[in-house]
This record gives structure tokens, sequence and C-alpha cells, in this order.
């Protein structure tokens, strides 16, 4: 009876193994209650794991799965989910006085209050710099994806690995290396002097006083250029899997190249545009490395604060309350994005 | 006029790609020039004069060395743990379809949908709140393992997709027992995908610093020792360290299309034997 619902109790055995480590982790209970859910957690394991010994092959077959799940997944539970769980508590705690280390859960709302007026300019930013970046990372990536998937004959492989070269050096030294590039004495501020163009990138907004480092621009070029192979790779791929069949038989039936490609070609790597966008915009979001090293005081964006109040200013509860922020918003927008383009290519 | 046209259209194209990939090259053409650079102050940011002496010593910067060897150690033994978390939990989606398993898809899916600040920092809330372990290395290994696992499972699952299960039938018919069966049989099969998951894990392990940041307390790695000298200098044996990795994978990288050039070459030559 036991070993042919063993699926159920396997995977009953699994939630509520997780839901006690992130009771655990996050702090749901104090003192001997915590004694509790740790007996609770090793009596289902152990449980589970006298049912696989003692239930015979058709039991161990239908628990094989969760057993091999458990590890990781139990690990996920314990460092992925109790850890928002108990951002989510301090984003509403106050501390206890001024120097105090305690923190006491009391819906502090005015956190929130604080996030949004303290730094909504930093939100606003964010979510700008980073649309653009992502539109930016499709204008350039496409053209070359497209190029290589086409056009790349036998070197196909080798360009694909020319693109992917670059980001095999350190995120934060790539970083640093634009702030020389654009730095005043830098080879592009001095090709622009020469050749009399700085007038016309300060109209475009590019330049600011004759700087080209530390500006919004300069922010919002690191972000497309750190995130451009998330947004070139899903592309390739997907123009990869187009036959090319397909466009020869638009050919013959007498369409232009323009609407061979508006009309066959790009419907077909929509979910690569679709995964890319996913890929660049979540992390650039969050980023605060580029708004450091190619920013202004100005220029700053939520990460930056998140990082500053949490590890500087160690005010624990704004910074959470940002974060919490910053993950909801985010999560909204996915499924929002996922809701009209569809979920598969996603994983 | 329209094939003008057209032909015009397709070399254009071409030429924003060439410029797209002399984009993707520069801060990379920079990082191996100033390697070459003798600055004159702490900033290595103007060209003064060519020197070999960085390359001739390129592990003078102790903390810098001493904070790569820190990186190794934790970026080595994280791949290792989730490796095989990732790859037990993708052994397990990838076969028949069981109770539940819509809502693990959708739990390895969220770290990715998740900022690294959001990660990092709620992380960072868990650890403040409890007694057992302080900020070091061993919460930076539970952090890379955290998103490590969800990135190994996706790609083992993919590399693996479509494998033909029932050999490990025929394996048990045969007489095998489970380990066996997997040791002879399973385990080979996937070790291409595990493998190949491994070295996405490591990659994304040592470069990692904003998750990183959040939970190393004193311990430095070598994305943080580069972040914390970046502010008061930057030594030219950095621009060193970056472009040897560089190197490396350049050379890994013509290694395996060589390799691959070859084996094309074997098949043209079997085939037209077969004629």
């Amino acid at each position: 009876m036991l070993a042919r619902r063993a699926d159920n109790l396997g995977l009953a055995a699994l939630a509520v193994a997780a839901v006690c480590l992130v009771a655990l982790g996050a702090g749901w209970f104090d003192g001997p209650l915590n004694a509790l859910v740790l007996l609770v957690l090793l009596v289902v394991l152990g449980g589970v794991g006298v049912l696989a010994a003692f239930g015979g092959p058709e039991a161990r077959r239908l628990l094989a799965p969760y057993g091999l799940m458990k590890p990781g997944l139990l690990w996920m539970a314990l460092f992925f989910l109790a850890p928002v769980w108990s951002l989510v508590r301090i984003s509403l705690s106050t501390k206890e006085s001024r120097f105090s280390v305690q923190y006491n859960f009391t819906w502090a709302w005015d956190n929130y209050s604080r996030a949004f007026s303290d730094f909504g300019g930093q939100f606003q930013r964010a979510f700008l710099y980073s649309l653009i970046a992502t539109l930016l990372t499709i204008v350039i990536g496409y053209p070359v994806a497209y190029v290589i998937a086409f056009r790349g004959g036998r070197f196909k492989n080798l360009l694909l690995g020319l693109v992917v070269i670059p980001f095999f050096t350190s995120y934060l030294i790539r970083t640093i290396a634009w702030s020389t590039i654009l730095a005043d004495q830098g080879p592009i501020v001095s090709l622009l002097n020469t050749f009399g163009l700085v007038n016309v990138f300060e109209w475009l907004h590019i330049m600011e006083n004759g700087k080209l480092l530390n500006t919004p621009a300069a922010v919002i070029g690191g972000l497309t250029y750190n995130f451009l192979p998330f947004m070139l790779l899903p592309i390739y791929v997907s123009l990869e899997k187009i036959d090319p069949n397909l466009v020869n038989a638009a050919n013959d039936l007498y369409s232009t190249p323009t609407a061979a490609f508006r009309k066959v070609v790009f419907p077909l790597s929509v979910p690569g545009v679709f995964a890319g966008t996913l890929l660049t915009f979540i992390p650039a979001a969050g980023d605060f490395v580029n708004a450091q090293f190619l920013g202004n005081p100005n220029t700053t964006m939520i990460g930056n604060s998140i990082q500053d109040q949490f590890l500087k200013q160690n005010n624990y509860p704004v910074a959470s309350a940002m974060s919490t922020v910053l993950m909801v918003s985010i999560t909204a927008l996915v499924l929002l994005y996922t809701r009209f383009f569809g979920t598969e290519e996603l994983a | 006029m329209n094939s003008l046209r057209s032909r015009i259209g397709r070399m254009g194209l071409n030429v924003f790609a060439g410029l797209g990939l002399v984009y993707l090259f520069m801060p990379i053409f920079f990082i191996v020039l100033f390697s070459f650079n003798k600055p004159k102050g702490n900033y290595n940011i103007v060209w003064q004069e060519f020197t070999l002496d960085n390359w001739l010593d390129p592990f003078s910067q102790s903390s810098l060395t001493a904070a790569l060897w820190v990186s190794l150690r934790i970026s080595a033994l994280a791949t290792v743990i989730s490796t095989i978390f990732g790859s037990l939990i993708a052994l397990a989606l990838s076969r028949r379809s069981f109770k539940g398993s819509s809502v693990i898809n959708l739990l390895l899916v969220l770290p990715l949908t998740t900022p690294e600040i959001v990660l990092g920092s709620s992380l960072a809330t868990l650890f403040l709140s409890q007694t057992f372990v302080d900020f070091g290395f061993i919460t930076v290994v539970i952090a890379h393992v955290m998103f490590q696992v969800s990135f190994v499972a996706l790609t083992v699952r993919a590399r693996i997709r479509g494998f033909d299960w029932t050999l490990e039938q025929a394996a048990a018919d045969l007489g095998a027992k489970p380990w066996r069966t997997f040791r002879y049989v399973t385990f080979p099969l996937i070790l291409p995908g595990v493998l190949a998951a491994a070295l996405l894990a490591f990659a994304l392990s040592i470069d990692d610093f904003i998750i990183t940041f959040f939970n190393a307390g004193s311990t430095v790695t070598f994305p943080l020792q580069i972040y914390g000298a970046a502010r008061v200098r930057i030594p030219p044996q950095i621009n060193v360290l970056a472009s040897m990795v560089l190197f490396f994978s350049i050379a890994l990288l013509v290694i395996g299309a060589v390799r691959g050039q070859r084996s094309e070459a074997v098949k043209a030559m079997k085939r037209s034997k077969n004629k």
C-alpha cells in the first residue's frame, strides 16, 4: 500500500523538508520550537529512507527522482527561498536603538516609503538605463548574430568563438578598461577633438562638458557592452535553427529580401530576442559596477544605493526594502512579458 | 538596379558585423596593450613607455596572487558541489515525468530571473540573523553553489534531452546491479554534458563579483581584490594576469577548432573511400 503511493510520499517528504528548512533558516520560530522543526525534518527524511530500503523495487523506482533531487533542492530551499523570506522580514523591521544590531519585526512600512522618497531617482535610472542598454544590445547583437549564422560558412564556430573570447576576462577588468578608453586623455576623446566632433556629441547628449567618461551615456555604454553576449548568443541559437530552404522558398515565390526577412526569418528568431531581453535586462537593472566606474554621483542606479546602504551605512532595513522592491518589480515585469511572448524559451 | 542595391545592403551588413567585432575587442586590445605599459603613478591608465617588466614578474603583487589563489579554491569547491547537486536534479528531470516537476522547473528558473544584487543581499540577511557561521570562505562557497545549481541543472538537462534511457534497462536485464549500470552506462552517457556544465559553473563562480561582495566578510577573492585596488591604484600586473587568462582561452579555442577541422577532414576522406 505504502509502496504504491511512494511517489506521493516522496513529493510530500521533499516539500515538508523544504518548508522545515525555510522555517529554520528564516527564523519563523524561536527557541525550543526550532528543535521540534529539526526533529520533524529528520523524521521525514529518515522515514523516506526506511521506505526506500524496505519498500521493494517498485517503491524505490517511484522514489528515485525525489531522492536524486533532494540535496540540490534542499540547498536551494535553505539558501534561496529562506533568504527571500528573511529579506522581506528585515525590510519591515526596525533597529532597537541607534547602535543596536538587533532588528525587531514591526511592520515598519516607512522603510518602503523612505526607499521610494530617497531613492526614487535611482529606481527610475536603473530601469531607464537598462531598457536603453537592452535595446542597444538588440541593435548591435542581431546583425552580428545574423551575419555569423547565415554568412559564416565554415568560419561559423571561429566567429562565434571570437564573440565569446572578450568575456573570458574579468567583468571588472573589462569595465575598468572602458574607463581608460573613455577617459579625457583617452583615444576616443582625442579623436573627437581632432575632428571637431565634440559639439555634435554634446548636442546628442552623449558628451557633457567635453567629457565622455562619467556621463549617463558611458554607463549605458558599459551596460550594453557587458551584457551583449547574453543577447547575441540566444539570437544566434534561434537563427541557426532556421532552415535555409525556407528563405529559398520565399525567394522562389518572388519575395524581396526585405520581405523574406520580415515575414520568415525575423518571426522565427523572436524566441531568441525574447530570451536575450530577459537575460540582458534583469542583470543590467541590478548592476552597480558600470555606474560606479563609468558614471558620476548623478548617474547612480538602484544597485549602487542598495550596496551603499547595506554594506557601508549598515542600514539593513531600507536596503532590504529597496532589494524587495527591485525583486518584486522585476518579477512583475517578467510575468507580464512572458504573458505576451510565451514561456517555453525561458528555460 | 535592384541587385546592386541588395549587394550594397549585404556589404553594409557585413561591415556592420565587422565593426561589432571591433567593438567587442576594443577593451581587450587595451588590456593587453597596457600590460606592456610602464605607468608613472599609481594608475595604469595613461600610456608611458613600452616595457616587459610586468610580464617578467606577473606574480610580484602578492595580494593579487593570494586573492587569485583564494578564488581558485572557492570556485573549485563550489563547482564540485554544484555539479553533483545540479546533475542529479537534471537526471531526475530528464527521465519520466513525475509529480511536482513543473514546480521544480519554476524553482530552477527563479534564481536566473532574480537580479544578482537581490540574491546577494537576501543571502546576507540570512547569514546576519544567525550565529553558526561568520561571513567568509564558507559563506562565499554556499552563495556560489546556490546560483550554480540552477545553471548546472538546466545545462545538463538540455544536453541529455532525448537520450535513449532503454540502455539502462538493457543493462539491468543483463543482470547489472544499479551501481554498475550507473558506472558503465549512465555516467559515460551524461559525462560530456556534466563537464560542459561544470566548466560554465566554474567560469561563473570565478568571475562573480556582486553576490560575493555581499557575503565575503573579510575574505578577498580575485574580483574583490581588483575592486578594492581600483580605488587606490591599478597595477599593470592586473592586465598581465587578465591577458594570460585570455591567451589561454584563445589557445583552447584554436585547439578545439583545429581538432574539429581534422575530424571533418577524416570524415570526408572516409566518405570518398566508401564511394
